[in-house]
C-alpha cells in the first residue's frame, strides 16, 4: 500500500520499466490488436464478411462517429467530456438539408457555423466562467435537441437534400470509397499534426495532465478548453451534415445516443478519461472495433439489435477494467 | 555583488487585503542581481500571498512591483513569466505524463517548417541544457518515472530557460534526499553567478543559513527585519519571526494556565521511533497520565506530523505508538481511538467540525457507534451525553439543535473536544488548539486543558504560541527537521530556552 504514497523514487530496476513499457503499449494499441484479431476470426468464420463491399460498408458507416470521435478526443485529453454532440450532429444534419438549397457551399457553412457557435457557447461556459463540462454540455444535449424539433415543426418534417452536388457528397465515391471516409481521414490525418506536432495540441495534453501544472506555467488553459469544445462542435456538426448528404435529408430525430459511442470509442482506444493522454489512431482504432462488433453481429443473423448493445457495453467494461489494471502497472 | 547595479526586483508598498483581512501590509524588499534572499516567517506571515504577487497570481491592492527600475503589472502567471520572474514550488508543478523535454519547453516549442514543432532539436536542446547543470537523463522520459530531485532540477531548467532574472523557490528542498539538495544548492551557485537572483522560502535554517546572503522576515503581513544573514544570530532571527524579544521576556500571566501539569505516574503513552520518508525521523516521545506535554518547533519542523502520527493518520514507515503497554496498530485512526487516543485536527474547518450539522450531532459524531444498538441510535442517550459536555465545556448554544457553523470559533473548538471527550480518551493530542478563536475563548480553551489535565487525561499540546507551549507544558519536546532537538524540563521550560532550541545550532 505504501507505494501509493511514495512517488517513483529513484531508477526502477529493469523488469519493472519492462512490465510498464508492455502496460503502456497494450494501453496504447491494445483496441487496435483487438480489431485485428476480431477481423481475422470474422474472416475465418463468416464467407459474407471479408468482402471488399462489407469492409467499404464498414468504413461508410463509421466515417460519421469518426469524425465526432475525434473532436471528442480533443475534449477528453483536456479531462473534459461533450455529451451534446449526438444533438450537435441531428442539428448539423437538419441545417445542411435547409443550407442546401443555397448549394454545397450552403449545405457545409451553414451547419458548421451554427455548431460551432454552439461549441463556442459551451467552451465559454466551461472554459471561463469554470462551470462543469458535464452539466454544461449535458444543457446542450437537452437544448439543442429541444433546436432540433424546433427547426423541424416538432420533428414531423425532414428536410429533403435535392442538390446532386450536395448528395454527392455524400453518396460518391473516389476510388471506391465514399466521400465521408476520405473527409474522416483528412479530419484525422489533420488532428493527428494538430495534437503532436503543434503548441496548441501541446498544451490540449499538458491541460489533461495537470491543469495547475498547466496555468503555473503560463499556458493559456482557458483558451485550450474553450477551443476543444469549438472543435467537438465543429466536428458533430460536419458529421452530421456528410450523414445527412449520404441519406439525402436531414433526419431531426438520428444521432440519439451518439454521444456515449463517442466516448466509448475514445475511451476504448486507449485515452485516458481523466486527460493528458491518448490519441486519434486510438479512436480510429476504437470506432473500427464498435462497427466490427455490429456487423459480426448481423453476420450471425440471428442474433437481434440488443445483443450487440450488450455486447458493446460489457466490451466497454472490460476495456475500462483493463485500462485501469493498466495505469495501476504503469503508476500513472 | 549583492551592491552591484540597480534592483533587479523591487517591491514598494505592497498591501493586499481579502474580505477585509489584510494579508500584506506595506510590503517593501529590494533584491540585486545575483543576490539569494530569503523570505522567513510563520503560518499566516504572509509569505505565500507574497509569492503569489510576485508570480502573478494575486494582483496588489495597493504599492507597485518595479522591474529593472519600472513598473511592472503581472495580470496572470505568464506575465511573470515573461517578465522574468520564475517559481518553482514546493510540490513540483510539471505535467508527469509528458516527457522531461516536453516539459521543459511546453508552451515555447523549437518550431520548424509550417509552424511545426521540431522535436529533434526540442530534444537536442533540453539535453544540452539539463547537462549545463550536470543533469544526464533521457529527455525522451515520461517525467513521472524520474526521481523527485530530478523532476525538480527539470522545473528549475524550466524556469531558467525562461530567461528568468529572479527565480522563486518555494520550499524546494522538502521533498528531496540530501544528495540532491547538493545538487539544488550547486544549481543555485551557478545562477548567481550569472546575475539571476534568488528569493529562496524554506523553514531549514541550516539551508537558509547556507544558500542566503540577505534575509526578509515577514511577520502578520508586515516587513519586520531586513538585513545580511551572516550578523544575525539564528536565535534572533527565530525570535524576529516570531514576535518574541530575547532579552526581555516576561513569565506568567500571560494565558489561563494555572500550573505546569506535571504528574510522575507510569506513562500512559509510549510512542518509539516514529519515522516517514521525509516527514519525522526516530521520534520518541513518552506521556503519562494528568500531564501536559508541549511539542514545540517552527513551522515545518514535524510537529503537526508527529500528532498524525500518533493519531493514526499518517501510515508509518517505522516504529510504533503503545497505550498501557499495548501496541496499537499504526496507520489507522479507528485503531488509535479504540486504544484512546484522540486528536483535535489543526485545521478546524477543514478537518474537524460538520458545519451544517447540529452541535448535538457534532459532539455525537465520533461516539455514534458506542451509542447506538444494532445500528439504530438512542436519542435518549445522545441527549444525556451532550447535555453532560454543554455544561461541562460551557459551551454557548441556544440550544444542542442550534447550527455549529453559527458558533463563535472559541465554542466550535469546544464542541471538538466535547466530541473527543464522549470518547473517554486516554491521551488527548491538541493541534493549535487556541488558533484563530478570541482571547476570552483562548483562556476557556486553556483552563479546560487544565482542568482535563488535572483530571487525569495525558495531552500533547502543540501551538505556534511560545507563551502558551511554555505555560501550558510539563515539559516540552522541540523538533527540528522532523527530529526531536531537545527536551526541556522544569525550570528550563522558559522563552529564551525554547527560542533558542526553536533555532537549533549557534544558540544561546
Amino acid at each position: 500500500m505504501t507505494t501509493t504514497f511514495e512517488p517513483a523514487a529513484g531508477p526502477a530496476t529493469d523488469s519493472q520499466v519492462g512490465r510498464e513499457r508492455l502496460a503502456s503499449l497494450l494501453q496504447s494499441y491494445g483496441a487496435a490488436i483487438v480489431l485485428v484479431i476480431l477481423l481475422i476470426v470474422g474472416s475465418i468464420a463468416f464467407p459474407t464478411f471479408a468482402t471488399g463491399s462489407n469492409f467499404s460498408n464498414i468504413l461508410t458507416q463509421s466515417s460519421f462517429l469518426l469524425i465526432v470521435g475525434a473532436g471528442m478526443t480533443f475534449v477528453i485529453l483536456t479531462g473534459g467530456i461533450d455529451l451534446s454532440v449526438g444533438s450537435v450532429f441531428a442539428l448539423g444534419g437538419v441545417l445542411a438539408a435547409y443550407g442546401s438549397s443555397f448549394g454545397l457551399l450552403g449545405a457545409l457553412l451553414f451547419p458548421l457555423v451554427v455548431c460551432g457557435a454552439i461549441g463556442a457557447l459551451q467552451g465559454f461556459l466551461i472554459a471561463h466562467a469554470g462551470m462543469a463540462p458535464f452539466i454544461v454540455t449535458l444543457a446542450g444535449l437537452l437544448g439543442v435537441r429541444g433546436l432540433v424539433l424546433a427547426t423541424t415543426d416538432g420533428g414531423s418534417a425532414t428536410p429533403l437534400i435535392t442538390d446532386p452536388v450536395v448528395v454527392a457528397l455524400g453518396q460518391g465515391q473516389v476510388l471506391g470509397i465514399h466521400w465521408p471516409v476520405l473527409i474522416a481521414i483528412v479530419v484525422i490525418v489533420l488532428g493527428s499534426v494538430l495534437l503532436a506536432r503543434t503548441r496548441g495540441g501541446q498544451s490540449v495534453y499538458a491541460v489533461g495532465g495537470s491543469e495547475s501544472a498547466s496555468t503555473l506555467m503560463g499556458l493559456p488553459v482557458a483558451r485550450v478548453k474553450f477551443t476543444v469544445y469549438v472543435l467537438s462542435g465543429l466536428c458533430a456538426g460536419l458529421a452530421g451534415a456528410l450523414n445527412a448528404a449520404y441519406s439525402s435529408s436531414g433526419v431531426p430525430t438520428v444521432g440519439v445516443g451518439l454521444e456515449l459511442n463517442a466516448i466509448s470509442a475514445v475511451v476504448i482506444g486507449g485515452t485516458l478519461l481523466v486527460g493528458g493522454r491518448g490519441n486519434l489512431v486510438g479512436t480510429v482504432a476504437g470506432v473500427l472495433l464498435l462497427s466490427v462488433i455490429q456487423n459480426l453481429i448481423n453476420q450471425v443473423g440471428s442474433l437481434s439489435s440488443s445483443v450487440q448493445a450488450v455486447v458493446s457495453g460489457a466490451f466497454l467494461a472490460i476495456v475500462v477494467i483493463i485500462q485501469t489494471v493498466l495505469s495501476r502497472t504503469q503508476r500513472l | 555583488m549583492t551592491d552591484a547595479g540597480t534592483a533587479v526586483l523591487e517591491a514598494r508598498d505592497v498591501t493586499k487585503r481579502f474580505a477585509g483581512v489584510t494579508a500584506l501590509s506595506g510590503v517593501n524588499f529590494v533584491l540585486r542581481p545575483g543576490e539569494s534572499m530569503a523570505l522567513m516567517g510563520e503560518n499566516g506571515a504572509g509569505k505565500s500571498t507574497l509569492i503569489k504577487v510576485l508570480t502573478g497570481v494575486y494582483q496588489p491592492d495597493e504599492g507597485d512591483l518595479l522591474l529593472a527600475g519600472s513598473k511592472a503589472t503581472f495580470a496572470r502567471p505568464l506575465d511573470a513569466q515573461k517578465a522574468g520572474v520564475s517559481t518553482i514550488y514546493q510540490e513540483v508543478n510539471l505535467v508527469p505524463l509528458m516527457s522531461v523535454a516536453q516539459n521543459i519547453y511546453l508552451g515555447r516549442e523549437p518550431r520548424g517548417r509550417l509552424g511545426l514543432i521540431d522535436f529533434r532539436r526540442m530534444y537536442a536542446e533540453a539535453r544540452a541544457l539539463l547537462s549545463e547543470y550536470g543533469i544526464q537523463v533521457d529527455v525522451r522520459r515520461p517525467l513521472r518515472t524520474l526521481a523527485l530531485g530530478v523532476q525538480q532540477m527539470v522545473a528549475l531548467a524550466r524556469a531558467v530557460s525562461i530567461n528568468a532574472n529572479v527565480v522563486i523557490m518555494d520550499e524546494p528542498t522538502s521533498s528531496l534526499e540530501a544528495r540532491e539538495v547538493e545538487t539544488l544548492f550547486r544549481v543555485i551557485g551557478l545562477l548567481r553567478e550569472r546575475g539571476i537572483a534568488i528569493i529562496y522560502v524554506s523553514h531549514r535554517m541550516d539551508e537558509i543559513y547556507r544558500v542566503c546572503e540577505t534575509v526578509t522576515v515577514l511577520r502578520d503581513g508586515h516587513v519586520v527585519h531586513v538585513g545580511r544573514l551572516d550578523d544575525l544570530p539564528r536565535v534572533e532571527l527565530v525570535s524576529k519571526m516570531l514576535g518574541r524579544s530575547v532579552e526581555k521576556v516576561e513569565r506568567g500571566g500571560v494565558t489561563a494556565f494555572r500550573a505546569a501539569n506535571e504528574s510522575d505516574a507510569p506513562p500512559v503513552l509510549v510512542a518509539t521511533d516514529l519515522s516517514r520518508k521525509h516527514q519525522i525521523d526516530g521520534i520518541s516521545i513518552s506521556i503519562r497520565p494528568g500531564e501536559v506535554v508541549g511539542l514545540g518547533g517552527l513551522l515545518g519542523s514535524g510537529r503537526s506530523e508527529t500528532l498524525k502520527g500518533l493519531s493514526g493518520v499518517m501510515q508509518l514507515d517505522r516504529g510504533g505508538v503503545k497505550i498501557d503497554g499495548k501496541s496499537v496498530r499504526s496507520g489507522s485512526v479507528p485503531a488509535a481511538i479504540r486504544a484512546g487516543i484522540v486528536m483535535l485536527p489543526e485545521d478546524r474547518k477543514s478537518e474537524g467540525i460538520v458545519p451544517n450539522l447540529s452541535v448535538r450531532d457534532n459532539i455525537v459524531l465520533a461516539a455514534l457507534p458506542k451509542l447506538s444498538k444494532a445500528g439504530f441510535t438512542s436519542r435518549r442517550k445522545q441527549d444525556a451525553v451532550v447535555d453532560v459536555f454543554i455544561k461541562r465545556l460551557h459551551i454557548k448554544v441556544s440550544s444542542p439543535d442550534q447550527i455549529v457553523s453559527e458558533l463563535s470559533g472559541g465554542n466550535q473548538q469546544k464542541v471538538m473536544i466535547a466530541r473527543w471527550l464522549a470518547m473517554t480518551p486516554k491521551v488527548l493530542l491538541l493541534d493549535e488548539p487556541t488558533r484563530g478563536i478570541d482571547v476570552g475563548a483562548k483562556a476557556e480553551v486553556q483552563s479546560l486543558i487544565d482542568e482535563l489535565a488535572h483530571e487525569g487525561l495525558a495531552i500533547v499540546l502543540v501551538s505556534s504560541e511560545v507563551e502558551e507551549v511554555v505555560e501550558g507544558s510539563a515539559r516540552v519536546i522541540v523538533l527540528r527537521d522532523g527530529s526531536i532537538e531537545t527536551e526541556l524540563r522544569g525550570d528550563q521550560v522558559d522563552e529564551n530556552a525554547l527560542l533558542a532550541a526553536l533555532a537549533g545550532g549557534s544558540a544561546s
